[in-house]
């Protein structure tokens, strides 16, 4: 990261009111979107849930990109190793308990986030994306071969999770496995929201904005980002988690680099450094995508170009930030 | 024995291949900082150019080749005023965002225009078949290939070491603000190698088309490629990238030769090892 985005990125600390107010509408707004998409699209909650697993991918990116500041293309590693982590539990080891399989899922994203974390942060720039991206295809390769435990290139199939706490099997409307989801995320959210106005969050946010300072203050960077990996380590893995025991197969897309590269896509196209931005984003690129790429895959690439070139051109702090910067203009012109 | 000598020529072929194509790249990015993801785009562009004047036009290979590397700077001028010049100076994120969008964008309309099927550059007669080397044949293109690569290698030094142009990149690319109050016009001298990156890029994909096929997904799988070779060689580095390309090259060759079933794995193994050791790059200066 060069000197010249500290200008442009240096996120403003609104706190206007009372925060936690505002973190209670945004609970309401979620859970309301949740109930709205059950009724709405009831034969879609197949979709609605695999936007989910993927709302909690782009949210472990946020923490990384959008606080950090790292810009990684291999994001997907840590999604793809709590999927596969569930799914091998669950078929090799006889582990099928849903919270136990999202708990691995955890750990092992959180691990890969360590992992990775060494990794990329070895790196700054050019060297730090090449090194993210050489971390995904070595992910990814090390799946296919290793095809007795995940099945390689077939998918690892025959993920059967038992019901939840005993009671709430995982039917084939995928009822359960929604509801499972968005508690999930709630869950999750209310944890980030902490994190991200804690002293630690802060102190990320210092360090996307200036290192050097931050060093200078005698704060450690590297130790602090790579705790930060972990962290999103462990939220993209329940994301895969869930993905592997709602749709009960892992494939190798979920290691895979245009997984991450969407992930990116979407965080950016709804505003990295936001929780809400990372919602936004992921609903509006993957119900567009739903609606598009039935029709022509070739085509869903283009628009994706062409609407990746109008956010950075016209809305650099992508659609929530625009939304949040319009509404707060309105609102100050208002007495 | 036998395995081992083609192993280097492959190796070499591949890796002139890459050089040719990725220099244009290295010399970007160390200029303008520009971290571009669409420099595969142009060189499947370029493909795709030669092919359609070769089989569908019937032209001569010799002037597919000039028609590519005209073709695509044409379409890459507007590209660069429009679009490239809004980065410049942007965070990596922006830059990435913005190239890999154009990228996506020149997949979807290649295969609109051209369809989703491979695309082959027929080759001449000169160039098709073995050359007996006394002690070894080797495929003539391949043979082709690797001479392009030392020509453009030597072009290159001759240009950037012996030219007045040269001294100017020089100086632009060591302090753009000091050259431009020397009185260097540096846009110009941005736009001139914007143009020789992009013409260079078109170049390698036509030569190497025998070995990195044409088709819609070439952007996006040979992207990563092309960027880890800048970033193991060093950013603006003209030896560095050479020697970059021949590595790389001998260890996916060697790997695909000696261990198919690992696919890639061994490549991107030694390009972690080889970052992490030096992370920026072989011949990459410090800043």
């Amino acid at each position: 990261m060069s000197a010249t985005d500290i200008s442009t990125s240096a996120a403003p600390a609104v706190h206007t009111g009372r925060p936690w107010q505002r973190d209670l509408i945004g609970i309401a707004v979620i859970l309301l979107a949740a109930i709205g998409g059950y009724f709405l699209f009831p034969d879609n909650l197949a979709l609605l849930t695999r936007i989910i697993a993927i709302m909690l991918l782009v949210l472990s990116l946020d923490l990384v990109t959008g606080y950090c500041g790292v810009a990684t293309l291999g994001h997907a590693a840590l999604f793809g190793a709590g999927a596969y982590a569930a799914g091998i539990a669950a078929v090799t080891f006889g582990i099928t308990e849903p919270l136990s399989m999202i708990g691995i899922g955890a750990i092992a994203g959180a691990v890969a986030g360590l992992v990775s974390g060494v990794v990329i942060l070895r790196g700054h720039g050019l060297a730090q994306l090449v090194l993210s991206i050489a971390v995904i295809h070595l992910f990814h390769e090390a799946a296919n071969k290793a095809s007795t435990y995940t099945g390689g290139s077939d998918g690892l199939s025959g993920i059967a999770p038992d019901p939840l706490f005993g009671l709430f099997e995982f039917d084939l409307w995928g009822r359960t496995a929604y509801a499972f989801g968005i508690v999930l995320l709630v869950l999750v959210f209310v944890l980030l929201r902490i994190l991200v106005r804690s002293p630690f969050g802060m102190l990320c946010r210092g360090i996307r904005q200036d290192p050097i300072r931050v060093s200078a203050m005698g704060a450690s960077v590297k130790a602090s980002l790579i705790k930060m990996y972990v962290i999103s380590g462990a939220v993209a893995g329940i994301g895969g988690a869930l993905n592997a025991v709602s749709t009960q197969v892992v494939g190798l897309d979920s290691l895979s680099f245009t997984n991450s590269a969407e992930a990116l896509v979407m965080l950016v196209l709804g505003g990295a450094g936001s929780l809400y931005g990372a919602f936004v984003g992921t609903i509006v690129f993957m119900w567009f995508e739903h609606v598009v790429s039935a029709a022509n895959p070739f085509h869903w690439l283009t628009i994706v170009g062409a609407l990746l070139i109008t956010v950075v051109l016209f809305a650099p702090k992508g659609l929530y930030g625009t939304a949040a910067n319009l509404a707060k203009r309105f609102a100050r012109s208002r007495p | 024995m036998q395995v081992f000598f083609s192993i280097g020529v492959d190796a070499l072929a591949y890796g002139m291949v890459l050089f040719i194509i990725s220099i244009g790249l290295s010399v970007t990015m160390g200029l303008m900082r520009v971290v571009n993801l669409a420099h595969g785009a142009f060189a499947m562009i370029g493909g795709y150019i030669a092919s359609y004047a070769a089989r569908d036009l019937g032209l001569g290979y010799g002037f597919a080749i000039i028609l590519a590397v005209i073709g695509t700077i044409i379409i890459a001028i507007p590209l660069e005023r429009f679009l490239y010049r809004r980065i410049y100076g942007a965070p990596e994120l922006t830059q990435v965002l913005m190239t890999i969008g154009i990228t996506f964008c020149v997949i979807g309309l290649a295969n609109y225009v051209f369809g989703p099927t491979l695309k082959t550059i027929p080759l001449p007669a000169d160039l098709q078949g073995p050359v007996n080397l006394g002690f070894r044949t080797i495929a003539a293109h391949k043979l082709f290939a690797i001479g392009c690569g030392v020509a453009v290698a030597l072009g290159l030094w001759f240009l950037i070491e012996r030219t007045s142009f040269g001294v100017k990149l020089r100086a632009s690319v060591d302090n753009t603000a000091m050259a431009a109050s020397l009185g260097v016009r540096t846009r110009i001298v941005y736009a001139a190698s914007f143009a020789l990156a992009v013409g260079l890029a078109a170049f390698g994909g036509v030569i190497g088309a025998e070995l990195l096929p044409v088709e819609p997904y070439y952007a996006l799988r040979y992207m990563v490629t092309f960027l880890v070779v800048v970033s193991v060689g060093g950013a603006g580095s003209i030896p560095g990238a050479l020697i970059a390309c021949l590595l790389l090259g001998a260890i996916d060759t060697t790997g695909r030769y000696l261990v198919p079933e690992y696919g890639e794995f061994f490549f991107y193994l030694a390009v972690i090892a080889i970052v992490w050791v030096f992370p920026r790059g072989l011949l990459g200066r410090a800043k």
